[in-house]
């Protein structure tokens, strides 16, 4: 075979296999959402997403998960701006403060790469251990502590990614007109906004959709979420409830309340799409 | 300001960069109100030595510096040296330009504003009076809110030269500040440049032999960080005491 004729062959397999890959994932996102419109859709009420349960969580079929959307959303919204709030500030001291490949940088970069990739089982064991030595029942506020620790490495890795595309030359000349390193780190997250917007949606992503690490800090409820030190209901746990649950239509539930999950991240992802592209205007 | 002190003086300058000596034995004068080229084959130190000048080399990774560099006679790597002040002296062109992400306006505002400059007026004042410098007041004056990236390359380099500027510096350094320009825009930064030496003193890094032969009063020779030569522009070019400057010049090693 010719040396072209075996190069376009390459060419060929390269780009069946990317689109053998496109299907799959494509096909496999179709039928995650077609199972959850089908099964949940029957089911999905203006009762289901503006009322509390009635009659007993498991069992009943009455009343809805309104617990269940404002737990999530309030802690989800909590931890993602706590992490964000203390995300960002070490990145930029990482980045900036930090003289890169020193022993400090690379340890606390691998440090949160570790961190990254734990369990958020475990992040819960460990949460749940202090929160009994110290005397905390399970509540909101427990969960939004241990969601905000497993979302913080998430927004730490992700502005840092961002920061190292920055061309260092940008670094220079912002240097060279008498900036201090605080100074450069404004003009950085300026430059990098956009993605801000990615990390924070990682994070919220991450957060509302977790149901290990809330199993034992945040406890369930079927009453609305008033108070921060009092138990509260998340969609994930309640959509693991209902899914253990014998009865076919509490099952159904299950799916709807998967539904609204669905949907709330639905939102999340074009409202950030939208800020997002608003400030693009000064990319490089 | 006296004439006679050379605003940059460098002694007995030595930069290692993670163990591989990068500039040996630097000792230079440059002249006052006149520019000055760094020329050389690539990596030879001259981006390295033009960096030590205002301290952009602290950043590089496992850098280690030895000797002096005295600005207006004081060493900007004394212990208790500030460094931003430093920085604020030298004015830098990159090799691209970098506009901050902000408009024109901000843009050239920038340095004043972080030293302090509150005032609208004086504000525009700066930015009016930097953007006719560079002869980009008449191109932008109705688009000054308009993001810096919407300039074209050549305007930004200008915007970018406007932004130094404004900051009031002594001294202008040039990285290859032409190199990403087309020939017009090239030109166009090379007068300024020329212009701009009545009142700064300008350093260039250049690779374009021509470009140094063009602009520059005096040129210095680096080679395998050392200064090889170091002479008025002319005498350096057209008749070059050492073989290896010999050799660079008529193009046999690059």
């Amino acid at each position: 075979m010719s040396n072209i004729k075996k190069r376009l062959l390459k060419e060929k397999i390269a780009k069946v296999a990317m689109q053998l890959s496109g299907i799959t994932i494509t096909g496999s996102l179709f039928f995650i959402i077609g199972t959850i419109l089908y099964k949940g859709l029957p089911y999905l009420s203006w009762e289901m997403i503006s009322q509390s349960p009635q009659g007993g969580f498991y069992i009943g079929k009455e009343g809805g998960i309104l617990n269940a959307i404002l737990g999530s959303l309030y802690l989800a919204t909590c931890s993602t701006m706590l992490a964000t709030l203390i995300g960002i500030p070490i990145s930029i001291f990482l980045n900036i403060y930090v003289k890169s490949g020193t022993f400090l940088e690379r340890s606390c970069k691998l440090l949160f790469d570790v961190l990254f990739g734990i369990p958020s089982i475990v992040y819960g064991a460990i949460a749940f251990s202090i929160m009994v030595w110290v005397g905390i029942r399970a509540s909101l506020l427990g969960g939004i502590i241990t969601i905000t620790l497993l979302t913080i490495p998430i927004v730490v890795r992700t502005i840092d990614e961002l920061l190292k595309t920055i061309p260092v030359d940008l670094k220079h000349v912002t240097f060279s007109l008498g900036a201090t390193r605080w100074e450069l780190a404004k003009i950085f997250l300026k430059y990098i906004k956009p993605g801000i917007f990615t990390a924070i949606l990682l994070a919220f992503g991450r957060a509302i959709g977790d149901v290990a690490g809330v199993l034992l800090t945040t406890g369930f409820s079927d009453n609305l979420p008033k108070y921060i030190d009092e138990p509260a209901a998340t969609l994930p746990l309640a959509i693991f409830f209902q899914l253990s649950s014998p009865i076919p239509e509490v099952q159904g539930r299950a799916y709807a309340s998967a539904l609204v999950l669905t949907f709330i991240i639905l939102i999340i992802v074009i409202c950030t799409h939208l800020l997002a592209s608003k400030q693009q205007k000064h990319k490089i | 300001m006296n004439a006679s002190i050379p605003h940059i003086q460098i002694k007995d300058l030595n930069v290692t960069i993670e163990g591989k000596r990068i500039l040996k034995n630097i000792n230079l004068s440059i002249p006052n109100n006149s520019i000055t080229s760094l020329i050389g084959p690539s990596g030879c130190g001259k981006t390295t030595l033009l960096k030590t000048l205002n301290r952009l080399v602290d950043d590089t990774k496992g850098v280690e510096i030895t000797g002096s560099v005295l600005v207006n006679g004081e060493d900007i790597y004394a212990k208790d040296a500030e460094v931003t002040h430093i920085r604020k002296k030298m004015g830098l062109l990159s090799q691209k330009p970098f506009p901050l992400p902000m408009s024109i306006f901000d843009n050239v505002a920038y340095g004043p504003r972080i030293h302090g400059e509150k005032n609208k007026q004086v504000l525009a004042q700066i930015v009016e009076t930097q953007l006719r410098n560079v002869g980009l007041w008449h191109e932008v004056k109705d688009r000054l809110e308009a993001s810096a990236t919407r300039l074209s390359i050549g305007q930004q380099q200008r915007l970018c030269l406007a932004r130094g500027l404004a900051v009031k510096p002594e001294i202008i350094l040039g990285d290859e500040s032409t190199s990403a320009l087309d020939p017009v825009s090239t030109q166009t930064i090379e007068n300024l440049l020329i212009e701009l030496k009545q009142d700064y003193t300008i350093v260039l890094v250049t690779h374009i032999l021509r470009q140094a032969r063009r602009v520059s009063d005096y040129i210095i020779f680096v080679y395998d960080g050392e200064i090889i030569e170091f002479g008025k522009t002319d005498d350096v070019l057209l008749n070059p005491q050492h073989e290896i400057t010999q050799q660079y010049v008529k193009g046999f090693i690059s």
